[in-house]
């Protein structure tokens, strides 16, 4: 069995997908530096359990082949040899300090969220995120924050016998079925974004798999991750923590652009605000000026 | 001793099934209660006390019969102080959970929303204006504000009271080993009276914290730790007492001889377990 | 310690009549062993129900069957159910069983307390359950009942948390008359350093139930308090903290795992000597082993929380502590290859199962490695890659080894041979199903389909279906295993040898087949040479 996912798991590694795949087998490979380090360290640690079950389901085949009874084997009466378990109680323990040490320098820099140039505000709702931009090259954004929720294909589809085909939902030849949102959270390329995460009622987990990782969104807490996306893209993520009936339908859908790009559409946005701002104390006003006409 | 060296092995008894009936009543009374269902809740609730009550006392009895008729050996003995002693243990866990909760919110969770280390982002983002303090009832100060009971007055008194309890008890003992009956119900009784007394304390601090301190259940964390250990502790406390009275009454009938008394001793250790408990809480939860 | 255990007793010492007499006030540890494993097997059946809801609603994509709300029902009782019910009673039933037969023990040392455990269980499943009915529903929150979430559903948290309550009394109790048995009730001469490994597996259980399920009511209860009384233990508004939930959970949760495994490696340690016909290899090392796992359970439990947002150092201990595990896990693995080893093996069932085990436990132990390390695990967590992981130690794992020890213990039950072509298609049909079932869940996590999740994109329609049908037909399979035991018990006319089988060493085969009422009334002689896992001495 093991041989077999080794044979296909090798096939797929290559050509690891950034959106889940029809039978695919392998971790999603990603798009930032961090997601690369996790994928790398996912295949070590692979392909060491594939080694050490190799070694030891073959010598299990190997006895149950040479030393069966109906071959006539005698039993040995030996019970003990203090060397063979000396050396594979130490065996382990360099294997284990193999993989402890890439791990360990991968976590200390996915830690490592200073220097960010784009902090996002993200908050879970039951069921749906919401997004804030906070700051961008160090100057705070003015108010521009938006609701992300279930597209509406998807949402009328997902509905209890709705008799609607899950695989009809499909956007440019993508069937994203409940992977798919209104009103996508818009970064940068090639800018190091740093992620503030909280959740407003229960705990949500924020998981985009292409970004290389999963932080927790709970209430009254804040915790925070980065990713620097290297390349432009729509990536897909869910909410990754039980939070409820439609914790399975508060997808994350990131649009990577250009910074070029994103600079444009963050203005418009600003103006958007401002505007509508206005629009709105001039709404004030004229209620205010009404009783005395 | 009829039979040295024989195990014995109880034949049949209803008291188990009358035991689960008993708990199962309790809690199901009690789910509907908390629930407000309280037309059914409340009555079922205490109908499973009563029901657990008269399996306590009858178990109780046909143990102590056998024990008297002479059942038991040295090896029964064995197994019942192990069965103690690990019951103990679980008590000890039980409490542990609680007083983990009391260290990792003073050491962590508050300090955290006040902004410390691990805390800075919650702090700047959801409670800038909280500053982490200990006593706290959090930066939504729920409950309303609040002052602590100060460790010198009642506490201190109970303190003393217990501890004045584990030494009349270990005197209690001593009497017993040495078959002086007379001052072994004295110093017996004494402990049940110090008992009583540390639960009336307990009591009207309770109404005090209530009444004039503003401090609840529902005063933050400091209010939900205070009175969860307190409260628990208490309720030992009272059981405690309770077994010291059954104790004692036994004593007074004479079921334990210089040797073998191991009832006498259970309950010993169950006191002074609640003791080393309430000096845990003294310094945790009143001094520091 | 012992010294003596001639029985002593009122009037009978042949089996009670009449059902209320026997079983309701049972004192003797084989029925009340029964009544355990019987109970194991119907929670066994009732879980596995609520889990072929869960595999039909995941059929494909799309809902067809429930309301997302009542798939999380179903997945938080399915859990509920299969730990609590199945997996651990299983376990206890079997040590009520086998324990003072293996130590050479009239019965166990607290006959009343040993009833009273038991029949708290269908009590505290009959509350639980109930909850189902509620106009609430079950408790949906997951089996870990995270606040805010588990406090925010209706009012079947509140039985949930009170049979929770309940089972935990019952599990104390059992493990206080376990460890009073193993320790003061051996026949003399067994030391401890020559009880077999199953008992050994039991003491050190019995020890982590005990300093593990009065933690995890304390849990409960502040969670109920938090609902229902203005506490605050989990709300940072007032000062506390959704995440300390998950620490004092945890603290129990993982030990509890390993409360799951234990006692499934003792079982194997008992199988595959006696099929090998040579002595376990290393016998001291695996119980050392055993030791070492329950210490490090103790302190490994934030591996469960990686993407909390604990502090940095917090995680790396956590990940260094997990990996540890691997070590004495890894020597029982290979004591057991080891024990095979230059042995003259034959292939009855329960030696197909305790084999099924070492393979799909290890894979399972593999999973778990790659979990343990902190960065993947950010991929990993909360995916039908840890539901895999999971799976295999629990199902391969836990569930292989109780359907081993039935086959290997049941002639001497019951008195007869089962079915050895009935046993070899059950087991041929549950390994071949249980990887079909689960395998493919591994692909499926790793291409990011989160768990606990009714409905899905359809990218994940293949493996689904494909995991569904491997779950029905494990299921459908299990029935044989219920046809064997039938069988077994009032059909088969094979009597039992009290060897029952040849390579089988230790005092449990010293006694007739079915095992007498009263164990031994007589405290046996211990024979080093007999032993399981032969003399210790040298
Ligand atoms: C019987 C139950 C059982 C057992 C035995 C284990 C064993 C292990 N588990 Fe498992 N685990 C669970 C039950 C179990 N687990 C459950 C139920 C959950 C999910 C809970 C929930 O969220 O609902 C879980 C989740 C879980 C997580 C959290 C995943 C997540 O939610 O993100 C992690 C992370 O570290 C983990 C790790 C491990 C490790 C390292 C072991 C180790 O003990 C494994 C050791 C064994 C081996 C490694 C194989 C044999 C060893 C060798 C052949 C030696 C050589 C090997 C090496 C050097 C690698 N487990
Ligand atoms: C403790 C042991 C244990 C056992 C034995 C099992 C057994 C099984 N589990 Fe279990 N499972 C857990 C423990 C266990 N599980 C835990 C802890 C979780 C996490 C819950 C959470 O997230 O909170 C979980 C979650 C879980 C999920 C994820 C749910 C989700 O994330 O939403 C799934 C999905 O496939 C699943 C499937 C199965 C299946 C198919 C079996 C099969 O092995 C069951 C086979 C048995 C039967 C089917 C019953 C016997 C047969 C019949 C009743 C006859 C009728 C049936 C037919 C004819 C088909 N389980
Ligand atoms: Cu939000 Cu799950
Ligand atoms: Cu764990």
């Amino acid at each position: 069995m093991i041989a077999g996912v080794l044979a296909t798991t090798l096939a797929w590694a290559s050509s690891a997908a950034a959106n889940p795949e029809p039978w695919q087998l392998n971790l999603t490979r990603g798009v930032t530096p961090t997601s690369e380090e996790v994928y790398q360290l996912h295949m070590l640690a692979f392909w060491v359990c594939v080694v050490i079950g190799v070694v030891v389901f073959g010598a299990m085949i190997v006895a149950m082949v040479r030393f069966r009874r109906s071959k006539g084997a005698i039993a040995e009466t030996w019970s003990h040899n203090t060397k063979l378990e000396v050396v594979w109680t130490v065996v382990p323990v360099l294997i284990l300090i193999g993989l402890a040490w890439p791990a360990t320098h991968v976590l200390m820099h996915m830690a490592d969220t200073s220097h960010s140039e784009l902090t996002v505000k993200v908050s879970g709702y039951q069921w749906k995120w919401r997004y804030d931009y906070v700051e961008y090259q160090g100057k705070t954004v003015d108010k521009v924050g938006f609701i992300s929720k279930l597209a509406a294909d998807s949402d009328r589809t997902r509905q209890l016998d709705s008799g609607l085909d899950p695989w009809d939902v499909k956007q440019n030849g993508y069937p994203d079925y409940l992977l798919n949102v209104d009103k996508p959270l818009v970064l940068p390329t090639g800018v190091k974004i740093r992620f503030v995460v909280t959740g407003e009622d229960v705990i949500h987990s924020w998981w985009v798999p292409t970004l290389g990782f999963k932080t927790d969104a709970i209430p009254g807490i804040v915790n925070d991750a980065w990713a620097t996306i290297e390349k432009p893209g729509i990536y897909r993520g869910q909410c990754a923590e039980l939070c409820g009936q439609d914790h399975g339908f508060m997808p994350i859908v990131v649009k990577a652009v250009s910074p070029a790009e994103f600079e444009q559409w963050l203005a418009a946005q600003e103006d958007a605000t401002r505007l509508d701002r206005a629009a709105r104390t001039a709404q004030a006003d004229t209620t205010t000026a009404q009783p005395r006409g | 001793m009829a039979q040295q060296g024989a195990y014995y092995v109880p034949h049949g008894s209803k008291w188990p099934i009358i035991g689960s009936v008993g708990l199962f009543t309790t809690m199901f009374g009690a789910a509907h209660w908390v629930n407000d269902s309280y037309r059914i809740g409340k009555p079922v609730f205490f109908a499973g006390i009563a029901v657990l009550l008269f399996m306590l006392f009858g178990w109780f009895r046909s143990v102590i019969q056998e024990s008297l008729a002479g059942h038991y050996n040295r090896q029964v003995d064995v197994s019942f102080r192990m069965g103690m002693m690990w019951f103990i243990f679980s008590e000890v866990m039980f409490f542990a959970a609680f007083f983990g909760a009391l260290f990792y919110a003073r050491s962590l969770s508050v300090p955290w929303l006040g902004g410390e280390g691990h805390g800075v982002l919650t702090h700047h983002y959801l409670w800038d204006d909280f500053s982490a303090t200990w006593p706290s009832n959090g930066p939504a100060n729920v409950g309303g504000a609040f002052q602590t009971m100060s460790p010198w007055g009642i506490p201190l008194l109970n303190t003393l009271l217990l501890l004045s309890s584990g030494i009349t008890i270990t005197i209690a003992h001593h009497a017993l080993k040495a078959g002086h009956r007379s001052r072994l119900l004295v110093f017996l009784g004494l402990t049940v009276l110090l008992g009583a007394v540390f639960l009336g304390f307990q009591v009207h601090e309770y109404r005090e914290a209530y009444e004039h301190f503003n401090l609840t259940l529902n005063s933050g964390i400091y209010g939900s730790t205070f009175f969860m250990l307190t409260g628990f502790h208490g309720l030992h406390v009272t059981l405690g007492t309770i077994m010291l009275i059954v104790i004692w009454l036994r004593c007074a009938r004479g079921h334990f001889d210089k040797t073998n008394h191991f009832g006498f001793e259970a309950v010993a250790w169950y006191w002074h377990f609640v003791d080393v408990v309430w000096v845990g809480l003294f310094l945790f939860v009143y001094v520091l | 310690m012992s010294n003596a255990a001639a029985i002593h007793h009122d009037e009978h010492h042949d089996t009670p009549k009449g059902f209320f007499n026997r079983w309701v006030c049972s004192t003797n540890h084989k029925d009340i062993g029964t009544m355990y494993l019987v109970f194991s097997l119907t929670m066994f059946f009732i879980g596995g129900s609520f889990a072929m809801v869960i595999r039909a609603e995941l059929f494909e994509p799309g809902l067809q069957l429930v309301q997302p709300y009542f798939f999380n029902e179903m997945t938080t009782m399915h859990a509920l159910v299969m730990i609590f019910g199945a997996i651990m009673p299983a376990f206890v039933g079997l040590g009520n069983w086998m324990i003072p037969m293996m130590i050479g023990a009239p019965d166990m040392a607290l006959p009343r307390m040993n009833n009273w455990s038991f029949w708290i269980m269908p009590f505290a499943f009959a509350l639980m359950l109930s909850s189902l009915f509620l106009p609430g529903g079950a408790p949906a929150g997951g089996w870990t009942m995270y606040p805010p979430l588990s406090i925010q559903g209706g009012d079947g948290i509140a039985y949930a948390i009170f049979a929770i309550h309940l089972m935990g009394i019952s599990s104390i109790m059992g493990s206080i008359n376990i460890i009073a048995t193993i320790l003061n009730m051996r026949a003399p001469g067994m030391d401890l350093l020559k009880m077999p490994v199953f008992v050994w597996s039991w003491l050190i259980t019995a020890f982590l139930l005990i300093a593990v399920m009065p933690v995890l009511a304390g849990a409960v209860t502040m969670l109920l308090t938090d609902k229902y009384f203005g506490t605050s233990f989990f709300n940072a508004a007032g000062g506390g903290d959704p995440v300390m939930y998950q620490h004092i959970f945890w603290f129990f949760g993982h030990p509890e795992v390993y409360i799951m495994i234990l006692p499934a490696f003792g079982i194997i340690s008992e199988i595959i000597p006696t099929f090998s016909r040579k002595p376990i290899f290393g016998y001291k090392a695996m119980v050392y082993a055993l030791a070492c796992i329950a210490f490090l359970s103790f302190i490994v439990w934030a591996h469960h929380m990686f993407t909390v947002g604990m502090p940095l150092g917090g995680e790396l201990f956590f990940m260094y502590a997990t990996m540890l595990i691997a070590i004495p896990t890894g020597v029982k693995v290979f004591n057991w290859v080891t024990t095979m080893w230059r042995g003259s093996i034959s292939f009855e069932t329960p030696m197909l199962f305790a084999i099924a085990f070492v393979v799909l436990f290890t894979i399972g132990g593999f999973s778990g490695v790659m979990l343990a390390m902190v960065p993947a695990d950010f991929q990993y967590q909360d995916t039908y890659f840890v539901v895999a992981h999971f799976h295999y130690v629990l199902v391969t794992g836990a569930a292989f080894a109780i359907m081993g020890a039935v086959y290997y213990w049941i002639p001497k039950w019951s008195g007869h041979m089962y079915s050895e072509r009935l046993g070899k298609i059950h087991f041929w049909c549950s390994v071949i199903a249980v990887n079909v079932l689960f395998f493919p869940q591994h692909f499926l996590g790793l291409a990011g389909m989160p768990r606990r999740i009714p409905d899905y994109n359809v990218a994940f329609a293949d493996f689904n279906m494909i995991s569904s049908i491997g779950g029905f037909a494990f299921g459908a399979s299990q029935l044989l295993f219920v046809a064997m035991i039938v069988h077994c018990v009032y059909k088969s006319r094979q009597k039992a040898t009290s060897q029952v089988w040849d390579g089988a060493h230790g005092l449990e085969w010293t006694l007739p087949s079915p095992a007498p009422f009263h164990s031994f009334t007589v405290p046996p002689l211990i024979d080093d040479s007999k032993l399981a896992h032969g003399d210790v001495s040298h």
